[in-house]
């Protein structure tokens, strides 16, 4: 067998190869809010574990074996009247060999995996805070049975505490997905799942459902705020003493004419009918998020946009544009109401009563 | 010679002439012109899903893009995916099991050739069906694998779904009647002397594909009658506030939805194999390795339908049983991919546009394996599941693996199937444009996965990164696209005015280059008798290295079936049974579709043969 040279143009047949390479750098200089990569609790750790020792695998069988491809499509180039190549039907041992290797691979891969499995699968510890997650199309409600409370599309967990997880879904089937800190676990209607983590960084971090679950599967998402256990504790002390909205009735934070024009509005437009302020202990039926302090949030809309006045007044203004087939209608409000309703939602900030009590 | 396999040449008499026009295409039987009517219907539909891929690719191309609305987003992608799997992948790999099947067994038909018309029409209905939900602007909109609850009345209230379990309903009939077809041909109707260990490569991968398709699909056939009741009846087999349970649907659907993935593959394993040896000139490396690992690789696909379900929290022992059970696939993979380089190895490789195919299939098919590999460690697998990761991956087997073989299978036996060669210049340009394009469309959703973008999103926020790598997916799935119509012009040219094809253009091995381009309808005037793998190749190397071309023969008294117009009346027959129950469950009209079936397969039965 005669080595060939090279077929035509082998500079240019790497060009493609070298640019992917070079937008591949200039793409990592990106900012991943959403990143399994970095992960920031321990339970998303132990899974990067495990996607490291399979991605070195990969990539090294991935070497070789695309490396003895194009080694042997090089190497045996030949032409139309080159003589008949000696006709070889197999090789026992090789084949004994490559069945052999790509086996003890697995195995190798197969123990961090069992290992984790079991790891990640293990009950939480007593100490764990519990959270009771509930899907709806297309919002996230958290509930916290120990403390009591209530909120949506932003849990709030406190770093260093086991975080337990029970979800369940109020329709279709959901899969929380908060990447940096776990993996995904999916949201049943009549049945329980579970999972936990522990954070480790404080920190604002992104998650979204990734179970497709009808029109608004691209815009359920979520926020998770990290505190430390003292702003963790403040938290969940406003958000306990949250049991109804900021009103005039309340001297220390009076709104001031428009948000109470919009406190007007909030009842005569029928927002009440699906938003409740109590975060303790809301009215039943409630089909829309609960709004309790709703003023603190990072985003509105289900993590989907940041909670500034444009954004609120865009949300509320057309909820349909910007989220087609939501459960919250457009009311047809005026520029003036919706500018009430906005100044209304945003001084909805309750404070802890003091002193702060630790939550348990 | 008793054992020659190349057409002597027969009396100069009058050629039998094949018939022309419409009508002889409804009623034909022939095999290879109901391969054409696959091969031209499958290609359509699967133009059809590359256009909703580039739809879907404009509305990722930037943030909070409107180009399209969620709804007409979410029909989109159900759509694209439903239609590359049961119109575009299986039916293309149906049009070599029928083109090519009978021709490399050496024999003159199919089992049933009536069934295998009636297989051919009740595709076609069920792809109409499927498509015809577009122009009441109600596509299946809940995922191609439609998961239960949300394709209950209750949260999908609409024609979608209906026109999803209908239309697949269909598919699977047409489906299984195929299988059941090409299973008894390939055990029947081998030449003489072609023991099954010397059967070629692709009729092997076929056959286990349809004993796949034969214990696989009546499990979504019953899935989907479940769904049916509760949508038509009111039955309770996914609706939770009655008891039901929608992990049923997951369970059914991948017991059904795993095999499916291999049913796609094994065909393109098959087209490889036979395209690897003849262009390096040497025998497939490995042969019986190459079957038992294709059969252990089916017999292991029933068993890990549960890594599709892994975020659903079955429990660590369920966790790491479909994990290691998955893992396991890997060896006879991966004994599939060394046997195939082992065979180009040492070899005299001819680079022709089928071998650039066959080749690139297999450097794509190794990083789907690989990944595939990767989503097998369970922890992992929670971050990737459902993530763009899970769509990079799946692409590298379904596009990178079974298109890239098609493909290369087109190349390969067009001048067989049309009598024309394609084109190697425009071959080779299309092979660069769907590598590069393939590549930087695929590529780059393995880091949007890793970087925590799900799959299903019709759009997503700025500010979480994934500007850059969809647009740069968007651009290269335009040049994906691109190379499609540069596949279309090369086709249109060779046919128009391409170079005449001889019997056996390649240097082949196997009995379909034995017999003239395009075949007589008989295919053998005299049924060959075969006495090794590669029975061409001996035949040539008898012969001092060439054979002449074969002569037409005249194919007197040679007894082929009759055409017949039942199995498209049967087909249409089953086509208005469904469409009964699309109207609402409208008796009538389901009574008279059953009728209308059940006369015309009588009076097939009835009807001379031939």
């Amino acid at each position: 067998m005669r080595l060939r040279s090279l077929p035509p143009g082998p500079v240019v047949r790497w060009v493609p190869v070298l640019a992917l390479l070079l937008v591949a750098v200039a793409g990592c200089a990106q900012h991943y809010p959403q990143t399994t990569l970095a992960p920031k609790g321990d339970f998303a750790q132990m899974v990067d574990h495990v996607f490291r020792a399979t991605v070195r695998w990969a990539v090294l069988v991935f070497l070789l074996v695309e490396g003895a491809l194009l080694y042997a499509i090089i190497r045996f180039r030949g032409r139309s009247d080159d003589p008949e190549p000696e006709q070889v039907h197999g090789n026992t041992t090789l084949e004994i060999i490559w069945t052999a290797i790509p086996a003890i691979i697995l195995v190798i891969v197969a123990i961090p995996t069992i290992r984790t499995i079991f790891e990640t699968a293990r009950v939480p510890r007593d100490d764990a805070l519990t959270v009771e997650v509930i899907g709806h199309q297309w919002w996230w409600e958290f509930r916290y049975p120990t403390i009591g409370i209530t909120t949506a599309n932003e849990l709030h967990v406190p770093a260093g505490r086991t975080v337990d997880l029970r979800l369940k879904s109020m329709d279709v089937i959901h899969s929380f997905w908060i990447p940096q800190l776990a993996g995904k676990r999916d949201v049943f209607p009549g049945r329980e799942t579970r999972i936990w983590f522990t954070a480790s960084d404080t920190g604002t971090f992104s998650g979204q459902c990734a179970e497709f679950c009808g029109i608004q599967h691209g815009k359920m998402g979520f926020r998770i705020v990290v505190s430390d256990s003292t702003g963790f504790g403040d938290w969940a002390a406003a958000m306990s003493n949250a049991t109804g909205p900021v009103t005039l009735a309340e001297p220390a934070t009076a709104l001031d004419s428009l948000a109470t024009a919009g406190q007007q509005l909030f009842t005569t437009k029928a927002c009440v009918g699906c938003h409740s302020f109590n975060a303790v202990t809301p009215p039943p039926g409630m089909v829309g998020p609960n709004l309790a302090n709703v003023g603190t949030r990072k985003a509105i809309a289900a993590g989907m946009l940041d909670n500034n006045n444009a954004n609120l007044a865009r949300w509320i203004q057309h909820p349909q544009s910007f989220k087609e087939g939501s459960h919250m209608p457009d009311l047809a409000l005026s520029d003036g109401e919706v500018q009430a309703l906005v100044a209304y939602l945003r001084q909805q900030r309750v404070r802890a009563p003091a002193p702060v009590a630790a939550p348990q | 010679m008793a054992t020659s396999v190349i057409e002597q040449a027969g009396p100069q008499a009058h050629t039998r002439k094949a018939p022309t026009g419409i009508w002889s295409w409804i009623t034909t039987v022939d095999h290879k012109r109901i391969g054409i009517l696959y091969g031209v219907t499958a290609f359509f539909f699967f133009l059809l899903g590359g256009l909703e891929a580039l739809l879907l690719r404009i509305q990722l191309g930037s943030a909070n893009n409107t180009f399209l609305s969620p709804e007409a987003y979410n029909q989109l992608f159900t759509m694209h995916g439903t239609t590359m799997i049961f119109l575009g992948v299986m039916p293309l790999s149906a049009m070599y099991f029928n083109y090519i099947i009978p021709l490399q067994i050496g024999a003159r038909d199919v089992v049933f050739p009536r069934l295998n018309a009636f297989s051919y029409w009740v595709f076609l209905v069920g792809g109409l069906v499927l498509n015809a939900s577009f122009v009441f602007g109600a596509a299946p909109n809940a995922g191609w694998f439609g998961y239960a609850n949300l394709t209950s009345t209750q949260y999908s209230p609409g024609l979608n779904v209906d026109f999803w379990v209908v239309g697949l309903q269909i598919l699977g009939i047409a489906s299984l009647a195929a299988a059941v077809n090409f299973f008894t041909t390939i055990v029947n109707l081998r030449a003489k002397g072609m023991r099954v260990l010397r059967m070629p490569m692709f009729c092997w991968m076929s056959l286990i594909t349809q004993l796949l398709l034969l214990l696989a699909f009546p499990v979504i056939t019953v899935a989907l009658i479940f769904l049916m009741m509760d949508r038509y009846f009111g039955a309770n087999f996914f609706r939770v506030s009655a008891a039901g349970d929608p992990m049923l649907w997951q369970h059914l659907f991948w017991i059904f939805g795993h095999p499916e993935v291999y049913i796609l593959i094994l065909p393109a394993f098959g087209i490889v194999s036979e395209i690897l040896p003849v262009f390096s000139r040497k025998p497939l490396f490995g042969y019986a390795a190459m079957v038992f690992s294709g059969a252990f690789i089916a017999v292991l696909g029933f068993g890990v339908w549960s890594h599709h379900m892994f975020a659903t929290g079955m429990g660590p022992i369920a966790d790491a049983s479909f994990g290691l059970l998955t893992m396991l696939i890997a060896i006879p993979t991966g004994v599939k991919i060394f046997n195939w380089i082992g065979t180009i190895w040492g070899g005299s490789i001819q680079l022709k546009t089928p071998m650039y195919f066959a080749l690139g299939f297999i450097a794509m098919f190794i990083i789907g394996g690989l990944s595939g590999i990767m989503h097998s460690a369970v922890p992992a697998d929670l971050q990737q599941t459902d993530s763009y990761f899970v769509v990079a991956h799946f692409h590298y087997v379904l596009f990178g693996g079974s298109i890239f073989a098609l493909t290369a299978g087109t190349y390969y036996w067009f001048p067989k199937m049309t009598g024309k060669m394609l084109g190697e210049g425009l071959g080779k340009i299309h092979f660069w444009l769907m590598f590069i394009g393939f590549n930087v469309t695929f590529f780059p959703m393995h880091f949007l996965g890793l970087n925590g973008m799900p799959r299903r999103v019709y759009t997503y926020q700025p500010g979480l990164g994934f500007e850059f790598w969809n647009q740069v997916e968007t651009i290269g799935s335009m040049v994906l696209g691109f190379s499609f119509l540069v596949f279309i012009v090369n086709i249109v040219l060779s046919l128009r005015k391409g170079q005449r094809a001889p019997a056996d253009p390649w240097n082949g091995a196997t009995l379909e280059w034995s017999i003239p381009s395009p075949p007589p309808e008989f295919n053998f005037a005299e049924v060959p008798e075969v006495t090794t793998r590669d029975p061409l190749w001996e035949e040539k190397r008898a012969r001092g290295g060439h054979l002449p071309e074969p002569v037409r023969a005249s194919g007197e008294g040679i007894h082929m079936p009759n055409p017949s117009k039942w199995p498209i009346i049967a087909a249409l027959g089953i086509g208005v049974f469904f469409t009964g129950f699309l109207l609402g469950v409208k008796l009538p009209v389901i009574l008279a579709g059953a009728l209308l079936t059940i006369v015309a397969i009588f009076a097939w039965a009835l009807e001379p043969a031939g």
